[in-house]
């Protein structure tokens, strides 16, 4: 996969707080990259160094290759964490101004936005102040307003702050659907259950460090801790379950007639059929599933590591 | 370019539609009308009536002795007491009684009673005449001729010719020019500040919308500030445009109105009584000097080159606002609030108001050091030298004036540019001026 945006080395540091610390990682065209990290973590920063707002201390920033120019950055979709728009102004002209700004001309604008107005069924605001609308509405008319040039990359913070889980879903589908269509998306977000959603990759940074950078799927393989959920149904054998040294017990439920039971595996080089093999005496499975982290838990993790490390 | 051009063309017409901007426009011309012809009409309404005073004179000193004019009339009564006098008021349709006491050569006090207010023009006219009556009363027990006082009084006038470098002569009424002087300083000063202001609270709206990162992946910070501060600059320019074409129509067609049969009688009045105070005052002048006078405001008027005054006003009203609106669009950068701009306003605010303190020591001295030095000075000049234009500026202190100024607004806009960079992302951070000076330090 092409690599679309390259960050090499940056640091940056306002008087002697250090906002950033010598990072990099890569966003592949196409793909949806999360850009995780605590309160503070200088998340913000980096992404005004990508739009070329700050500038680095030191380290580049790279488009398709070369280095990236503000002209590059202005065809950009971004959607800045801290956001608004002007309240006594009608949405409509709003909307017009700001993607004539983007450089569309009017009439492309007033044929885009009509589009996205009628898409999101919010013809009827055109002609309201925007101080007469609710945060969630504000949030989807920017939402237009970032995507309505048709950027090839989108450069997200926080997109779905404000948005009930209807209108959250609504975004995450058009997501979706511009990612089918080649852009490539660079989203900061709290929230793990959308990164999990929606990510290909992600890159996490703690105290200005890239702690962690890769592909979700592989961080997931590289977290996991060999615990297995295995369901029993009717009766099990206690002295057979209990009377082997390759894993240990983690928890025992009983639901109705189901044993739910958690385990971790001892010793790592044992394969699941093995496992499987062995617990058919137990009782009748009727379920058994590795139980990867998530990224909630990754998240957590990786961060409190980090935090003692620096200590 | 293109993105500062769809910057200023929203700045200004979001602001030119405002309903504020609207009523400014219309009440700016009727008051700045009003203050021209009203105090005019109403002189011409007043005092149409002849104010009738009965004269009660116990000294028996005055008796058809105090000169009357066309509204002030004297009726001597004799054989009468003050009281008495006083209950004819009703009756025979006097204004006031003036009692004159026996003693008033030792002891000058008269009374004057009235059921009205007595204007302070007929109490000046009154006292004007005893006094003069008095006085001449004394020079004759003193064996002095009043005629040889009135001789020797002299009421001298200076008429100033200005010498040009071309060697031709021009007349000069500095009374003219100091109005025009006042005006031009502080329509310049009330711009800057009303317009200057505007700009601060616009950063300040941007900065605390929120909206403005979302513009900044757009343009760059300074084609924003820019924007704003020129989208402005044509707003204040519309409205002085408006204000002066709409203050003169309404000028012409209410002083048309209103004036219609009074103007022209009122012009030979001033005339006549300049003519009269002329001849009394000095029988031996001149008698084409009776025209001077009056001749020389025309002469003035037409001297005041209005297309150089125009020019210079725009000239300073242009520079001198981009100078102070950059300064205006950095303290909007560098603050979260309103609350916030007090102390960064205070170093901006003094050069302007200090202009306007120095205002009558300027006209009174238009070529004096200090109306030289604060018209160089670029923070003060718009104001000051704008003072000093109706009185004619060497071109070339104009000239270097206008360089400094212009090279003033190049370096203050990079300043602000520096500061409102920095300042437009940064929230809730109360700045001090070592930040400032950190900004600007910044490459």
């Amino acid at each position: 996969m092409n690599e679309i945006l390259t960050v090499e080395h940056i640091s940056k540091a306002y008087g002697n707080k250090v906002a950033l610390n010598d990072v990099s990682f890569r966003v592949h065209e196409g793909t949806i990259m999360g850009l995780l990290g605590p309160n503070g973590a200088g998340k913000t920063t980096l992404i005004r160094i990508i739009n070329q707002i700050y500038i680095a201390d030191s380290g580049k920033v790279y488009f398709n290759g070369k280095p990236i120019s503000i002209d590059d950055v202005i065809r950009f979709g971004y959607l800045p964490e801290e956001r608004g728009l002007y309240k006594k102004m009608k949405v409509g002209e709003q909307a017009l101004y700001l993607s004539q700004l983007k450089g569309l001309s009017r009439k492309q604008a007033l044929r885009e936005l009509k589009y996205w107005f009628e898409k999101f069924e919010i013809t009827s605001w055109w002609n309201k102040k925007v101080e007469e609308l609710s945060k969630g509405m504000q949030q989807k008319v920017q939402f237009i307003i970032s995507v309505l040039h048709k950027p090839s990359v989108l450069i997200f913070d926080e997109p779905f702050s404000g948005f009930d889980p209807i209108n959250a879903n609504l975004i995450k589908d058009e997501l979706l659907a511009m990612k089918k269509n080649g852009v490539t998306i660079m989203l900061s977000t709290h929230n793990m259950a959308s990164v999990e959603e929606l990510c290909d990759e992600i890159v996490l940074i703690n105290a200005s460090k890239n702690v962690l950078s890769g592909d979700v799927k592989q961080i997931k393989q590289q977290f996991k801790e060999h615990i297995y959920e295995i369901v029993f149904k009717g009766f099990i054998n206690y002295v057979d379950l209990a009377n082997r040294h390759q894993y240990e017990i983690l928890e025992h439920r009983q639901d109705n007639e189901h044993h739910i039971i958690k385990l971790r595996l001892l010793d790592t080089s044992i394969k699941t059929n093995t496992l499987i093999e062995a617990l058919l005496s137990v009782g009748e499975i009727t379920s058994f599933r590795e139980l990867l982290p998530s990224m909630d838990e990754i998240f957590i993790k990786v961060v409190k590591q980090t935090n003692q490390e620096d200590k | 370019m293109k993105k500062i051009r769809i910057i200023i063309a929203r700045e200004y017409i979001t602001r030119v539609r405002k309903k504020s901007f609207i009523l400014m426009t219309i009440i700016g011309p009727i008051l700045m009308a009003a203050l021209f012809i009203v105090p005019v009409w109403i002189s011409t309404l007043e005092d149409n009536e002849v104010k009738k005073i009965a004269v009660v004179d116990s000294s028996r000193l005055f008796i058809h002795l105090l000169p009357e004019t066309e509204k002030i009339k004297f009726d001597y009564l004799t054989n009468i007491s003050l009281l008495q006098a006083e209950k004819l008021i009703g009756t025979n349709n006097y204004y006031a009684v003036l009692y004159i006491p026996s003693i008033v050569l030792s002891t000058p006090i008269v009374t004057l009673s009235s059921p009205k207010q007595p204007s302070l023009q007929l109490r000046m006219h009154i006292l004007s005449a005893l006094k003069s009556q008095i006085e001449s009363f004394k020079l004759i027990k003193n064996n002095i001729d009043p005629e040889v006082i009135q001789s020797v009084k002299t009421d001298v006038k200076v008429s100033v010719v200005k010498l040009n470098d071309d060697g031709t002569r021009e007349v000069k009424s500095s009374d003219l020019q100091m109005i025009l002087g006042f005006i031009g300083g502080l329509l310049i000063y009330f711009f800057i500040f009303l317009y200057g202001s505007q700009v601060m609270r616009g950063v300040i709206e941007e900065k605390s919308n929120r909206i403005v990162e979302v513009i900044l992946s757009s343009v760059k910070p300074f084609q924003l500030m820019m924007g704003k501060i020129i989208g402005i600059a044509l707003v204040g320019l519309t409205q002085f445009v408006l204000w002066a074409f709409l203050t003169f129509s309404l000028v012409t067609t209410l002083s048309a109105i209103l004036l219609k049969n009074t103007t022209i009688v009122e012009q030979q009045i001033a005339a006549q009584s300049i003519m009269q105070k002329q001849s009394t005052v000095d029988m031996k002048a001149e008698k084409n000097f009776d025209f001077n006078e009056l001749s020389a405001v025309f002469d003035t008027i037409k001297l005041i080159d209005f297309g150089v005054m125009i020019f210079s006003f725009l000239f300073y009203f242009i520079f001198g606002y981009l100078m102070y609106s950059a300064l205006f669009a950095a303290i909007g950068g560098a603050v979260d609030n309103e609350a916030d701009t007090q102390q960064f306003m205070l170093p901006i605010t003094i050069p302007l108001i200090l202009s306007i303190v120095l205002m009558s020591n300027i006209t009174t001295n238009p070529e004096g050091p200090i109306a030289f030095w604060f018209s160089m000075i670029p923070l003060t000049s718009p104001v000051v030298m704008m003072m000093r234009i109706p009185f004619g500026v060497p071109w070339i202190e104009v000239f270097i004036s206008g360089i400094l100024l212009i090279l003033t607004f190049i370096f203050t806009t990079w300043l602000a540019g520096k500061i409102y960079k920095t300042g437009i992302l940064l929230y809730g951070k109360k700045v001090t001026y070592k930040d400032l000076y950190q900004w600007i330090k910044n490459k």
